[in-house]
C-alpha cells in the first residue's frame, strides 16, 4: 500500500529555528541529535518526517542489514568485515520511527521467532536500532517513552554500538544515528541524562501573526486535499534545499574555525554557566554547519549567534521556578556579549 | 457549564449536530469529547450517533486500562501455537479502521494511552514494533471520548482534546430536551459521498483563522477541524461549497469550548492574556506585601544553603517505601507488582498467582530447543506444533509507580508572617523546585485568620504554584488545627486514589485559633495536637519546618505529635543575605 508523500519540508511556514536545526543535523550528524519541544499542533513531527524525504541518498553495502558504509573499514559490522570485496548500492537515508508501545525485542533486535519456530535456526533479527544506523531515529512524545527503553537508547547513543545478549544470542553491531525527539512539555519532563544526549534543543510555538496562521492552515489544507499535487508544486523548492545540504556537506571539511571564534564560544558558555565541554563542542559544530549551509568559509560571530540558543538552552543550570525561560537567558547573554 | 430551561434544548441540538457531523467524517474530525455522566441522556446521544452510522462502520469500546497488546496488536498465542509460526493479532485501533472508537472513562485515560491514540489519529495508521512483529496497519478512525469527570480538573489528556473537533457538555441537559433528530441516515450517507467534492473558499479559511485567534485559541488544529466541520455541514445541506452560515456554525461548535478569551479583548495570545490578568491580580495583592520581589529573591538565595539537601527525598525515604540513593529523582512509592504498571522485563516462572505469561518470551525461550525436543520425542512429522515445556515459561514483571504529591501547609498568620513569611515562601519555592525535579505534584494549603484554605489543588504546574504562593497575604490568627485537618483531608483523598501524599508544614507552632474558629491559645494548642496525632495515625510522612526566629518547643512538640521530622529553619541573618546578594550579582564587565 502506498502512503502519500510527506508534507514538503520547504512548505513549512516559519519555524526557522527548527528547520535550521534539522538541516544542521543532516549536514553534520556529529552535532548529536535534535530535541523539539513545543505547543500542540505546531508541526513538530511534520518537520521530522519531511526531512526524511529531503535527504540525499547514501551508499551502503548491498544486503547488509545495518547499511554499513563501504568506504569506512573501521566502522563495518562483523559480517561486512569478513566479506572481502563489498558491493555497494544507493539507499535512502533511514529515518526510523520508534513508536510508543514498542517492545524491547523490536528496539534492540532479538531471536528471529519465525525462523526459530519453523526451522529451528538461531538467527538474529535486527531491530529498530539497526535500521536507524547512519540515519535518524525519531521518537515522537519522547517524554512518554518508557524508562527501560530510554536506558537502552542512552547506552547505545553513547557507545555507537548495540550489544545484544539474549536468548543465547550474542550480537554486536554498529548503531550510530541522530536521535530526534519531539514532545510537549506539559506531558512531563525529560530525564536530564536523555536531555543531555541531544545536541540541539528547540522550542517551537504556534505563530501568533494572523497572516502566518492563515498560511499554515491554507497549505495544510491544500496538502490534505491533494497530497500529490501539493508536493509536486513544491518539488523545485525541495530540490533546492537538498542541493544546499549536499553543498554544505562538501564544504564542511574546509570551513575553518578561527581562534577568536573559539574563544567567543568558550566565553559564551562560561557566562551562561553551562556544565561541561559538550555545550562548547556542540556550539562549535553547529556553527560550523551553519557556515557551511550559508556557503561561508570561516565561522564567525553571526553563525554562533544563530545556533547559541539551540545548542545551549538545555544545558543551563535548571531553575524551574524562574519564569524567564532558558531561551530568554541565552538570548540576553548573547545580546550582551555580541554588542560589546 | 450547566444548561437550564431553553438552553438545554439548544445544547442538545448542538450535541446532536456534532454527532451527525462526526458520522459523516469521523476520521477527518477526530471525534467528540462528551462530558456527561453515564445516564439516559448520554445513552440517547450515543444511540443517536450509532443510528447515523452505516452498519458496515465498526464501532468499538476501548476499555480504560487497555494494554498495549490489545490496543496496538501483538502476537496471537493460540494461532501462533497452532500454526507453529508467529501469527499477528490485530489491535483494537486497527479494528476500528474506518469507524469509531468509544473511549470509556476518558477523564482517567493515562497520558501514555492517549499518546498512542493521538499518534494513530495524526498518521492514519498504527506502527507496530512489538513481539517480534514490525507492521504498519491503516487505522483511520474517530474517537468518542466519554468524559465522566466531576471536577473541573478531571479532564481527558489535553493532547487528545486538541485533536477532537467537538467538545460537548451534556451535564444538566434534561432528558426531556434530548429529542430525536430530524436528520435521516440517508442524508448522512448522502453527505458522506458528497464530502470530497466540497470546496471552501479562502475567505472561509481566513475568517475561521481570525476567529480562532480572537478567541485566544493557540492550536492551529482547531482551525483545521473547524474547516472540516464546515465542509461536513455544507455536505449535509447538500451544497457544493462552504457558505458563511456553515463556517459560523462550525466555528460555534469547534471554538466555543476552546475559547480562552472574549473577542472583545483582542490579544494575540490567549495564554498571555490570561497570564496578564493573573499577574495584575497578584501584583495588586503584592502591593500590601512588605516584601517586594527582589527581596524575595535575596531571601531565597540566603536560605538556599540553610535547607538540608534533598529534604523531600528524605521525607519519602522516612516512610521506608522508596530507597533514597538509587531512585533519587524518581517519583512515587514504587513497588514490583505482578499485574499493573510499566513492564520492566520478564523472568522465568510459572504464570501462577496472577502473574501474566509473556507469550513471546516463552516462545523465544522454547524455540531453540524445538529440533532437539522433536528428536527426543520422535515426532519428526508433526512439525506444526511447538513443544513448550514448563521451564520455558516466562512471566511479565511490572513496576507500579504511584504519583507522589507533596502538600505544603503554610502558616500565613500574623506571628509567622511579620518576620518569616517571605522566608517560608522562599523555603517552599526551593522545595517546589525539588518536587519538580522529582516529577511530583504539589498542593498548597495556607492557614491564617480563622481557617485554612486550599490555595492550589494538586498540580504539576510549578508556575501556578509559585504564583499562588506569591499572592499569599499574611496576617491574622494561627488556626493550626484547621491547617493540619485540611492537609489530612487532602492527603486522605489522594491516598484513596492510589497516590502517595506527603506533608510539609511550615509554622512556628504557636496556635491561637481553635478548630471552630474561636481565638484562645489553650484550646487551639489542644486542637492542633489532636489534629497532629490524627495525622500520625494516618501514617502520612510529614516534615515540620520551624519558621520561628529561634527554634521553638511548640513546633518541635507538634512534630513529635505528628510523627514528623523536625527541621528548624535557621535565621537568615543580614550577613548571609548580603553574602548571597553579592554572590548572585553579575560580574562587572
Amino acid at each position: 500500500m502506498s502512503r502519500p508523500a510527506p508534507f514538503p519540508f520547504s512548505a513549512i511556514v516559519g519555524q526557522d529555528e527548527m528547520k535550521l536545526a534539522l538541516l544542521i543535523a543532516a549536514v553534520d550528524p556529529t552535532v548529536g541529535g535534535v530535541l523539539v519541544f513545543g505547543d500542540r499542533g505546531t508541526g513538530k513531527s511534520t518537520a521530522v518526517r519531511a526531512l526524511a524525504a529531503l535527504l540525499p541518498p547514501m551508499r551502503a553495502v548491498a544486503g547488509c542489514p545495518y547499511g554499513c558504509e563501504p568506504d569506512k573499514p573501521a566502522a563495518l559490522c562483523e559480517a561486512c568485515r569478513g566479506a572481502g570485496r563489498l558491493k555497494s548500492v544507493q539507499v535512502p537515508v533511514p529515518v526510523v520511527d520508534l513508536p510508543l508501545g514498542a517492545t524491547e525485542d523490536r528496539v534492540v533486535g532479538a531471536l528471529d521467532l519465525e525462523r526459530a519456530l519453523a526451522q529451528g535456526v538461531k538467527a538474529f533479527e535486527p531491530g529498530l536500532l539497526a535500521r536507524a544506523h547512519r540515519g535518524f531515529l525519531y521518537i515522537d512524545e519522547v517524554n512518554l517513552l518508557e524508562d527501560h527503553l530510554v536506558d537502552l537508547l542512552l547506552d547505545v547513543a553513547a557507545s555507537g554500538e548495540n550489544v545484544v545478549e539474549r536468548e543465547g544470542l550474542s550480537v554486536r553491531h554498529p548503531a550510530r544515528f541522530v536521535l530526534v525527539g519531539s514532545g510537549n512539555p506539559e506531558e512531563g519532563e525529560l530525564r536530564p541524562q536523555l536531555l543531555d544526549r541531544f545536541g540541539l534543543s528547540l522550542e517551537v510555538r504556534t505563530p501568533t501573526e494572523l497572516a502566518l496562521r492563515v498560511e499554515v492552515v491554507r497549505r495544510r489544507d491544500a496538502y490534505e486535499r491533494d497530497p500529490e499535487a501539493f508536493t509536486a508544486r513544491w518539488k523545485s523548492e525541495e530540490a533546492k534545499v537538498r542541493r544546499r545540504i549536499i553543498a554544505a556537506r562538501e564544504r564542511l571539511a574546509v570551513v575553518t574555525v578561527p581562534d577568536r571564534t573559539l574563544e567567543r564560544a568558550a566565553e559564551l558558555c562560561m557566562r551562561l554557566g553551562t556544565d561541561g565541554l559538550r555545550g562548547e563542542l556542540t556550539l562549535m559544530r553547529a556553527a560550523r554547519a551553519v557556515a557551511a549551509l550559508d556557503g561561508d568559509s570561516t565561522v564567525a560571530d553571526v553563525h554562533l549567534q544563530r545556533v547559541a540558543a539551540s545548542a545551549l538552552r538545555h544545558r543551563l543550570r535548571r531553575d524551574p521556578l524562574d519564569d524567564t525561560g532558558s531561551t530568554t537567558r541565552v538570548e540576553r547573554v548573547v545580546t550582551e556579549m555580541f554588542a560589546e | 457549564m450547566n444548561a437550564t430551561g431553553d438552553a438545554g434544548s439548544r445544547v442538545w441540538a448542538d450535541a446532536a449536530l456534532a454527532a451527525t457531523l462526526c458520522a459523516i467524517d469521523p476520521a477527518g474530525l477526530g471525534g467528540i469529547v462528551l462530558r456527561a455522566r453515564a445516564g439516559p441522556v448520554r445513552d440517547r446521544w450515543v444511540g443517536h450517533l450509532r443510528g447515523h452510522l452505516p452498519a458496515s462502520m465498526p464501532i468499538r469500546t476501548v476499555p480504560l486500562h487497555i494494554g498495549d497488546s490489545r490496543l496496538l496488536g501483538g502476537l496471537d498465542l493460540t494461532a501462533t501455537l497452532r500454526a507453529g509460526r508467529p501469527v499477528a493479532e490485530q489491535g483494537l485501533l486497527a479494528e476500528v479502521h474506518g469507524g469509531i472508537a468509544l473511549l470509556a472513562m476518558a477523564e482517567r485515560v493515562s497520558g501514555a494511552t492517549a499518546a498512542r491514540i493521538t499518534s494513530a489519529l495524526d498518521r492514519g495508521e498504527i506502527q507496530v514494533e512489538r513481539d517480534g512483529l514490525a507492521l504498519r496497519i491503516p487505522a483511520r478512525f474517530g474517537v468518542i471520548a466519554l468524559d465522566e469527570g466531576a471536577e473541573p480538573d478531571e479532564r481527558p489528556p489535553a493532547a487528545l482534546l486538541d485533536r477532537l473537533a467537538f467538545h460537548v457538555d451534556l451535564e444538566g441537559v434534561p432528558l426531556g430536551d434530548a429529542t430525536a433528530s430530524a436528520t435521516t441516515v440517508s442524508a448522512v450517507e448522502n453527505a458522506r459521498s458528497r464530502l470530497p467534492r466540497i470546496v471552501a473558499g479562502d475567505d472561509v479559511l481566513q475568517s475561521l483563522t481570525a476567529t480562532a485567534m480572537a478567541l485566544g485559541i493557540a492550536s492551529l488544529r482547531a482551525v483545521h477541524l473547524a474547516l472540516r466541520a464546515s465542509r461536513a455541514l455544507a455536505a449535509l445541506a447538500q451544497r457544493d461549497a462552504v457558505e458563511a452560515e456553515d463556517a459560523a456554525i462550525a466555528g460555534r461548535l469547534v471554538f466555543a469550548a476552546r475559547a480562552t478569551q472574549l473577542p472583545s479583548a483582542p490579544s494575540p495570545d490567549a495564554a498571555e492574556a490570561q497570564d496578564t490578568v493573573e499577574d495584575s491580580r497578584t501584583e495588586a495583592e503584592q502591593d500590601g506585601d512588605p516584601f517586594d520581589r527582589p527581596l524575595d529573591d535575596m531571601v531565597l538565595e540566603a536560605i538556599k544553603a540553610a535547607l538540608p539537601a534533598a529534604l523531600l527525598a528524605q521525607l519519602v525515604g522516612s516512610d521506608g517505601v522508596a530507597s533514597r540513593g538509587r531512585s533519587g529523582g524518581k517519583a512515587g512509592a514504587s513497588h514490583r507488582s505482578k499485574l499493573r504498571g510499566r513492564p520492566v522485563g520478564t523472568r522465568a516462572g510459572e504464570p501462577r498467582g496472577g502473574a501474566r505469561l509473556s507469550v513471546v518470551e516463552t516462545l523465544r525461550s522454547a524455540a531453540p530447543w524445538q529440533p532437539l525436543r522433536r528428536r527426543e520425542s520422535g515426532r519428526t512429522q508433526s512439525i506444526a506444533r511447538i513443544d513448550v515445556r514448563p521451564e520455558d515459561f516466562r512471566v511479565k514483571r511490572y513496576e507500579e509507580r504511584s504519583q507522589s504529591t507533596t502538600i505544603f501547609v503554610v502558616d500565613a498568620s500574623g506571628s509567622s508572617a511579620l518576620h518569616r513569611l517571605a522566608e517560608a515562601k522562599g523555603a517552599v519555592e526551593l522545595l517546589l523546585a525539588e518536587s519538580y525535579v522529582r516529577r511530583d505534584q504539589v498542593a498548597l494549603i495556607a492557614f491564617r485568620g480563622e481557617r485554612a484554605e486550599v490555595l492550589l489543588p494538586p498540580t504539576r504546574s510549578l508556575v501556578r504554584a509559585k504564583r499562588s504562593l506569591a499572592g499569599l497575604p499574611g496576617g491574622g490568627g494561627t488556626p493550626l488545627a484547621s491547617g493540619i485537618d485540611a492537609a489530612l483531608a487532602l492527603a486522605d483523598g489522594l491516598r484513596r486514589k492510589g497516590e502517595t501524599p506527603s506533608i510539609v508544614v511550615l509554622t512556628d507552632g504557636k496556635a491561637n485559633v481553635a478548630r471552630d474558629g474561636k481565638p484562645g491559645r489553650e484550646q487551639a494548642t489542644a486542637d492542633a495536637a489532636a489534629a497532629a496525632r490524627r495525622l500520625r495515625v494516618a501514617a502520612i510522612p510529614a516534615i515540620v519546618l520551624d519558621t520561628s526566629p529561634r527554634p521553638q518547643p511548640q513546633a518541635e512538640q507538634l512534630a513529635r505529635d505528628m510523627g514528623a521530622r523536625y527541621v528548624p529553619l535557621p535565621h537568615a541573618d543580614a550577613n548571609a543575605v548580603t553574602r548571597a546578594v553579592r554572590a548572585a550579582a553579575p560580574d562587572p564587565g
